[in-house]
């Protein structure tokens, strides 16, 4: 059993909340007394557990970078519940027998439900579907299908993978990356790649993508979901789609709402990431797109790299930012102290709707008995200096090093028990008081 | 004078460019003399890191140091530690333990020489000599004290002069670092290519652009014909080198076209008959020899400044 006092919700309520097994047994009225060994959520706001759709774990094969375990460290320390890793892993995540090993390394975990996204194609080779039914029918019940990474570039190919989830309603998450015109690109075309000569990575190879996907969901009625949207131009694609009643779904990452491609001026790889950091422009409109629900929902792409990935030549280093634990004060800097969110549309775009999206039955559900705890305190007056040495994740390369960001998270429940304790996350650093 | 790293020709203010200019120019005085070397660097040691080849510069640089009497080692990536897979940490790392003075970097990375110099890999003073696409910040210089030379030797610096860049302007670090230095000395600078090798966003910088070279040559007193990478064509950057060669190289009949003082520079090395024809590059008009012997000199000046050496009359 565990109690909570004096919990603020989102809709601004101040709350009792009792905690029974897996379950949110009681929700009452503030007594505003704090029972003797109830946790203590004065000041404090307590909102559904985070849902990420876009993960990358790296286990099987880069455990050097990240594992099940210490990802799930990571994302519980960054107030998240639901993990989905992504299929980039070697492996390939694009047999049942793969998505199941990671299923059952986050199982053992036990930090937040680690769901495997599947390889559209075998190999992420972009030529030839992967086992796509095997993986759904498999023990981790796959649902989301990306070659993330890669684009599914061949339009037969993505028509055919659209089409042939619908028998289990799946969905295709694409990595909108027009190949032949991202040849050796580095980052955002526009003034900084021209001036600083880096190969220019232009906002029409995802926008083209974006624009004939829509197209392909509508013709064959299924759904789409976008990935790390990074472009004005795609927040206007999938603003016209919705408009039309097709079935797209997008995502921004916490990078991509708040840091532009300025930042490559100094050529420090720590700003290398796929899809590229994008202009202010761009920026203010992942920002409006997120508000006004064209963009859907907030995703990490938390792509942990060793060391020497990240401290040599831009060229020679490899594309990706950390995210887990950053993700939700990027958020409330951006969005939250700009107003152009509230905490309840928050909850919305970090929890309730990715939930929705991916069919995770036991996420985002709204803070009531009979909901299974999956929960996270924040104190939102609160703030924190990023300190790369001190992510839980297993790799450093963090861009928001030495920023101070809003909100400290202090306790995370998952299925009615505490990963998070008092900013502690359970089992780490040999610490077994859970 | 300069200190620090020379990474970019946007590093150096107008009159720390000329002062290097000037000292470039006394230094060429001293070595055109019986004994071409001075002593100011003894006991430095110079680093030639190329990890492209490029025998011109090297030598250029190689010559330079030596004439300072610095000790050069060159390292190329050819058959090195860095071909079995060494990092430029690494690299960098080794050569700060054998004691480098200055890194002397060419890189096929854009940043390369800047990486090096941000970060803790190495204490050395750091000079580009060509990163990626990015800048190549020693050839603007010789480019700008052969103009001086030319015409301008009298003034104090090349206001007026009417400079035309030719041909791949979107991978050349020979433009990019031009562009910077000749239009802070007061050129106005006109770039001349076909759509495809211009970069986006262009329309921002201190230049005027054309697409036709026809058009614009008979205004200009330089004339700086760009190297064309034959590889760009299999990229579809223009349809065949014959085509490109008709409507953006030097040939007799634009040379004939160029004011009576004009210039005609390039880089190098040349592809003779394809952006410039074998009788422009040897015209009276054509400066590019004079080029690469003032590279020397400037290259002298700018380990002198930046290795902070005895002054050059202690030397006589």
């Amino acid at each position: 059993m565990i109690n909570i006092s004096n919990a603020k919700l989102a809709d601004g309520s101040v709350v009792d909340v009792e905690i029974d097994n897996d379950l949110i047994s009681k929700v009452t009225k503030s007594s505003g007394t704090v029972s003797n060994g109830s946790i203590d959520a004065t000041g404090q706001i307590l909102l559904p557990g985070l849902v990420d759709l876009h993960t990358h774990l790296r286990e099987p094969g880069r455990e050097d970078a990240e594992t099940v375990l210490t990802g799930s460290y990571a994302a519980a320390a960054g107030g998240y519940t639901a993990i989905s890793s992504m299929a980039n892993t070697y492996p390939v995540a694009d047999t049942a027998g793969v998505v199941e090993q990671i299923y059952r390394l986050g199982k053992d975990a036990g930090l937040c439900d680690v769901n495997p996204i599947g390889a559209v194609t075998k190999g992420l080779s972009g030529e030839q579907l992967a086992e796509l039914g095997a993986m759904a029918d498999s023990i981790a019940r796959v649902r989301i299908f990306s070659d993330d990474g890669k684009c599914v570039s061949d339009p037969l190919i993505m028509r055919r993978a659209l089409e042939y989830v619908k028998t289990f309603n799946g969905i295709i998450a694409q990595h909108a990356q027009e190949p032949r015109l991202t040849i050796n690109a580095q980052m955002n075309e526009g003034s900084v790649s021209s001036r600083i000569g880096l190969p220019g990575w232009p906002a029409i190879a995802e926008e083209s993508i974006i624009a004939r996907d829509i197209l392909l969901a509508e013709h064959v009625q299924s759904r789409l979901h976008i990935c790390h949207l990074t472009t004005a131009g795609g927040v206007e694609l999938v603003r016209w789609a919705k408009k039309r009643g097709i079935n797209v779904t997008a995502e921004v990452t916490p990078h991509h709402l708040l840091l532009t491609d300025e930042l490559v001026e100094n050529y420090d790889p720590i700003y290398k990431v796929n899809p590229p950091l994008r202009t202010e422009k761009d920026v203010m409109a992942l920002r409006e797109g997120l508000a006004e629900g064209v963009i859907d929902i907030v995703a990490t792409d938390h792509a942990p790299h060793p060391e020497e990935d990240k401290d040599c030549e831009w060229q020679a280093a490899a594309f990706g930012m950390v995210g887990l634990e950053t993700s939700l004060s990027v958020v409330i800097k951006t969005m939250i102290e700009s107003k152009m969110l509230d905490w309840s549309q928050l909850v919305d775009r970090m929890s309730i709707r990715p939930a929705q999206i991916a069919g995770y039955k036991t996420q985002g559900q709204s803070i009531q008995a009979g909901s299974v705890a999956n929960l996270l305190l924040l104190d939102p007056s609160a703030s924190w200096q990023v300190d790369r040495s001190k992510l839980k994740s297993k790799s450093r390369n963090t861009p928001f090093h030495g920023m101070t960001l809003p909100g400290v998270i202090s306790h995370v429940i998952y299925n009615g028990k505490q990963t998070v304790i008092a900013g502690r996350v359970l089992n780490m650093d040999g610490d077994k008081n859970g | 004078m300069i200190t620090g790293h020379l990474l970019s020709a946007a590093d150096l203010s107008k009159d720390e460019a000329l002062n290097l200019l000037a000292t470039a120019k006394e230094l060429a005085a001293i070595t055109d003399g019986p004994n071409k070397k001075l002593p100011t660097l003894r006991g430095k040691t110079v680093v030639n890191l190329f990890f492209e080849d490029s025998t011109r510069t090297r030598i250029s640089f190689e010559t330079a140091a030596k004439r300072l009497s610095a000790d050069v080692i060159n390292f190329s990536a050819k058959g090195s530690s860095v071909s079995k897979g060494e990092s430029l940490k690494d690299t960098a790392q080794t050569l700060q333990a054998m004691g480098a003075d200055a890194v002397v970097i060419r890189h096929g990375s854009s940043g390369a020489a800047k990486r090096l110099a941000d970060t803790q890999w190495i204490q050395a003073a750091v000079i580009n000599a060509g990163d990626g696409t990015h800048e190549h910040p020693t050839q603007a210089l010789l480019d700008a004290f052969t103009i001086k030379q030319h015409l301008r030797a009298k003034e104090s610096d090349l206001s007026g002069v009417k400079v035309l860049i030719v041909g791949d302007i979107l991978h050349s670090r020979v433009a990019r670092s031009n562009i910077l230095l000749l239009s802070k000395l007061g050129a106005e600078i006109v770039l001349v290519a076909p759509p495809t090798l211009l970069p986006v966003g262009i329309d921002k910088w201190p230049v005027k652009i054309s697409y036709d070279l026809d058009s614009e040559i008979g205004e200009c007193d330089v004339v700086m014909m760009l190297r064309i990478q034959l590889e760009r064509m299999a990229d579809s950057f223009f349809p065949t080198e014959r085509e490109y060669s008709r409507r953006y190289g030097l040939n007799s009949a634009r040379l004939a076209k160029l004011k009576k003082n004009s210039i005609v520079m390039h880089p190098g090395p040349m592809n003779r008959g394809l952006e410039i024809s074998a009788d422009s590059a040897d015209d009276l008009k054509s400066v590019i020899v004079d080029q690469v012997k003032n590279g020397v000199a400037v290259r002298m000046a700018v380990l002198y400044e930046l290795l902070g050496g005895a002054p050059i009359g202690d030397s006589k």
